[in-house]
């Protein structure tokens, strides 16, 4: 039975895997987040298939906080498409206000 | 461990894994977002909700139970939420074509 659920695992990565082509691909940034929920989701189920492989309860915990990350990363993504302008605004007005910044920008001279 | 209990495993874990499959090739072959969405939503937490399925038999602690439903339902609560938003906010504004890869009219 193990190795059946190792499988089952390796399985499910290698379609999650194939399902990231479709970041590659675009051709809108919403394609992309879908791949990534993909990801999200198929990688739940890979780590419960293994947490039960392998006799390990905490990977449960795991997978729990893998899902709510996920969900997160979506409801992120909507509410910036939701309001692109607030957010290109506050961007911009964030890089005028402190240009000395250490921050994005002032990272990379360093 | 009872073979029917292996056996329903099995075959559980393996129609969960077909589903991911399917929700895959729905990712990469279908034309638009909105029903690439749809794919994936669906497919997705059928597929895990089999998996978790079948993962029920080999765990013998009811706390283990408990997770691994925990997980799933969670899953399907933000699933929903999920789809709900995004689909919200990329439906086209009224009086453009229904479908993102149509001609515009």
């Amino acid at each position: 039975m193990t190795e059946f659920l190792l499988a089952a695992a390796a399985f499910v990565l290698a379609t999650v895997a194939l399902g990231l082509v479709r970041i590659l691909r675009g051709p809108s940034d919403a394609d992309r987040l879908l791949a990534a929920q993909l990801l999200g989701t198929g990688g739940v189920a890979a780590l419960l298939l293994l947490g039960v492989a392998t006799a390990e309860a905490a990977v449960a915990d795991l997978a729990l906080v893998l899902t709510l990350l996920a969900a997160f990363a979506s409801v992120g993504f909507v509410t910036g498409l939701a309001r692109p302008d607030a957010a290109a605004s506050r961007a911009d007005a964030a890089a005028r206000a402190d240009p000395d910044r250490p921050g994005e920008a002032g990272r990379g001279s360093e | 461990m009872m073979p029917a209990q292996d056996l329903f495993t099995v075959a559980a874990v393996s129609l969960g894994a077909l589903f991911f499959l399917a929700g895959t090739l729905g990712l990469l072959r279908f034309p638009d977002t909105l029903t690439r969405l749809h794919a994936l939503t669906k497919a997705d937490n059928l597929g895990l909700g089999l998996v978790v399925l079948g993962l029920l038999p080999q765990v013998s602690s009811p706390l283990g139970w408990i997770g691994l439903i925990a997980v799933w339902l969670l899953a399907l609560l933000a699933g929903a939420t999920v789809g709900q938003l995004l689909a919200g906010a990329l439906s086209p504004p009224e009086g453009t074509p229904a479908r993102r890869g149509d001609p515009p009219a």
